[in-house]
């Protein structure tokens, strides 16, 4: 009996000493942190690894200002769910429950979104997407935002610049049928492209790994149009762009790609052929203004390599969260929900305000950019 | 615009052929369904890849080099694969799961060194721009592999019609033990069977890759496919007719994509595979009991 009751003791004083540890009364009072889930390992580690840091970057430079809530310092706890969704809502679970964090950013996939906004909104916990760009992401419940602009955002600022600037007005549109991406992608496409008055001369789809689009590109040779969009990864874009050139259809006939096709890798594969093609870009390196010339410097400093379009994504996510800390006036995920949609924010990607249905009500960031010599440029 | 999409046709139907080639030759004289022969592909591809960026090849070094490496990556995996099931006289199911598996670990390992990302051969490396004849327009690769493909399927046809070691290779397609009987050494002959498959996948995979500017791990798997297609409509061992049936699959899924709907460019070859089993068993060149190499 007495082993016993000492052991209930023993295991008793156990979870308190251990509790202490991890809820220090001192430290809540100072830190605010926030969660956030990620791919940090796996064959698309880049991606949270990127998103990482553009976050911590940003967390640094807010403590380094003065933190949030008048001196308190913001704290980020970062969770990596290897591109699993399993694994993605155990981390939700874990910030949520242990962790209890007002905030979760992330998760990176949109498939992770669909299995952890249910979650965490049923949990009343404010969740926002950086780089989710799938169609339905905030429709999950009333605690999901996101920062990442969604494809029908980007796509009529691409062909509105291919109209402009270019006089395109009959075009081909091209789109791999056995991909959600690429379709969703080419839908709204499809729905810009009309709403512009453009007319579409056909439509021709391929497969996500075939090789050969030579009896597209002959047939789409023999219309005369003015220009190419296409809806794909960037694999099978670059074929594609490569056989057209062999096939003959002059240079003055631009492609004018959805979100697959912004990557460098284009250029590596196709090389000169993609010459001209045009995407458009929530943001850019190269774009101009002190904001994010200071952004693209201090972390090729910390990180000793460029940031891409996911890492300013998250620098301006992490700044947008702890401003709607500060408006909440508390930790508190109730009132930092009502804050962001007052969101008013100026940050790398452009001028940033939510929308009723909490996505990013302006594209006006939206940069158009061109390909020379296997290489973007923004299009002036 | 008909002329052009039938040179598409007759391009992407050698790539067809040229790769059927040697599957077919595995089947009909050694009886298994070798899936590792989308690898000798991949193979093929890769190293002339690397001995173009490396030791900076050009075209008539890379091809051979690529080709023969994977004919003999094609012995030892047949080798160190089936030796066991044949001599256990192991039925084709067995062989098939044997070589599924392999094929399948052998393009994670690649994926694991290599890479899932697209490689391309060197800017430059041969002269891609096209030739113009009227209105038609054809590259430098894309005759190459027409012209391969025919050369092949003619010199391979003597080669078993008109030599010895083809006499060998028909009298084990036709039967092992009499074979052995007769004196010919089983073991080297597989071993050339082999061989020669191989190097043909290796050659099929430097052209195809060169031409689609696509090498990447998994390239094999995704025209194993096809392969099946064409060496059944063909009729499996038949190589006469592993050529008649990938020029007119590729023929028919341009003109389908050209003229119908790129929808339906998938379906024709499984279509064409289909009809062919329930009407033509044997393939639409395949005498009754066919058991030619």
């Amino acid at each position: 009996m007495s082993r016993l009751l000492s052991r209930v003791g023993a295991a008793a004083l156990g979870s308190l000493m251990s509790g202490s540890l991890l809820v220090s009364p001192v430290m809540a009072q100072q830190t605010v942190t926030v969660g956030a889930i990620e791919i940090l390992s796996g064959p698309s580690a880049a991606y949270g690894t990127a998103i990482k840091g553009g976050l911590e970057l940003a967390m640094d430079e807010i403590n380094a200002a003065g933190g949030v809530l008048g001196g308190k310092k913001l704290g980020l706890i970062v969770e990596d769910s290897a591109g699993n969704k399993d694994q993605a809502v155990n981390a939700a679970r874990k910030l949520v429950g242990r962790d209890k964090v007002p905030v979760v950013i992330g998760p990176t996939l949109s498939n992770e979104m669909f299995a952890v906004g249910p979650v965490t909104n049923d949990r009343k916990v404010v969740t926002i997407g950086t780089s989710t760009t799938a169609k339905g992401i905030t429709e999950i419940g009333p605690f999901i935002f996101r920062t990442a602009l969604p494809e029908s955002d980007v796509v009529p600022v691409t062909l509105k610049a291919a109209k402009d600037k270019f006089g395109v007005k009959t075009i081909a549109m091209m789109y791999a049928n056995d991909d959600a991406f690429s379709k969703s992608g080419f839908d709204s496409m499809k729905a810009a492209a009309e709403q512009l008055g453009l007319t579409i001369a056909t439509i021709e789809t391929f497969g996500s790994k075939d090789a050969d689009f030579s009896a597209q590109l002959t047939k789409i040779k023999g219309l005369n149009v003015d220009a190419i969009t296409i809806s794909a990864l960037v694999e099978p874009i670059s074929g594609v762009v490569l056989q057209a050139r062999q096939l003959g259809i002059p240079d003055s006939v631009r492609f004018i790609g959805g979100n697959g096709a912004n990557s460098p890798k284009l250029g590596e594969i196709a090389g000169t052929a993609a010459d001209g093609l045009l995407v458009g870009s929530p943001w850019f390196i190269a774009k101009k203004g002190e904001t994010n010339e200071k952004f693209v410097s201090t972390f090729k400093q910390r990180y000793g390599k460029d940031p891409d379009q996911f890492a300013a994504q998250a620098y301006d996510t992490m700044y947008i969260v702890a401003k709607a800390i500060d408006t909440a006036g508390a930790a508190d995920s109730d009132k930092i929900r009502e804050a962001l949609y007052k969101t008013d924010f100026n940050g790398v990607m452009g001028p940033f305000t939510f929308t009723e249905g909490r996505d990013p009500a302006s594209n006006e960031g939206v940069v158009v950019l061109s390909m020379k010599n296997g290489r973007f440029e923004i299009l002036e | 615009m008909l002329s052009q999409q039938l040179v598409n046709g007759l391009v992407l139907g050698s790539t067809y052929a040229l790769f059927a080639l040697g599957f077919t030759l595995i089947f009909g004289v050694l009886r298994v369904i070798n899936l590792t022969y989308g690898f000798y592909f991949t193979i093929g591809a890769f190293v002339a890849l690397t001995v173009a960026r490396e030791f900076g090849a050009n075209i008539w070094v890379a091809l051979p080099v690529g080709a023969l490496s994977a004919g003999v990556v094609a012995v030892v995996a047949d080798w160190v694969l089936l030796t066991r099931l044949r001599r256990a006289k192991a039925g084709e199911l067995s062989s098939l799961m044997v070589t599924l598996g392999a094929v399948l670990a052998l393009y994670s390992l690649m994926a694991v060194f290599i890479g899932t990302d697209i490689q391309r051969f060197p800017f430059g490396f041969v002269d891609n721009t096209a030739i113009e004849f009227g209105s038609i327009r054809i590259s430098l690769v894309q005759m190459l592999i027409v012209g391969t493909t025919f050369v092949l399927v003619a010199v391979l046809f003597l080669l078993l019609q008109r030599t010895k070691l083809g006499l060998m290779i028909r009298a084990l397609a036709e039967n092992e033990d009499a074979a052995r009987l007769m004196g010919i050494n089983v073991g080297l002959t597989v071993a050339a069977v082999s061989f020669l498959s191989g190097t043909l996948g290796g050659a099929a995979g430097v052209l195809i890759g060169l031409n689609f500017n696509a090498i990447q791990p998994f390239m094999g798997e995704h025209m194993m496919l096809r392969g099946f297609a064409v060496i059944i409509i063909g009729g499996l061992g038949d190589i006469r007719g592993a050529l008649i049936a990938g020029v007119l699959l590729g023929v028919l899924e341009v003109l389908t994509a050209g003229y119908i709907s790129s929808n339906a460019k998938e379906a024709v070859a499984f279509t064409i595979l289909v009809l062919t089993l329930w009407f033509r068993p044997v393939g639409l060149f395949g005498r009754a009991q066919a058991k030619r190499a």
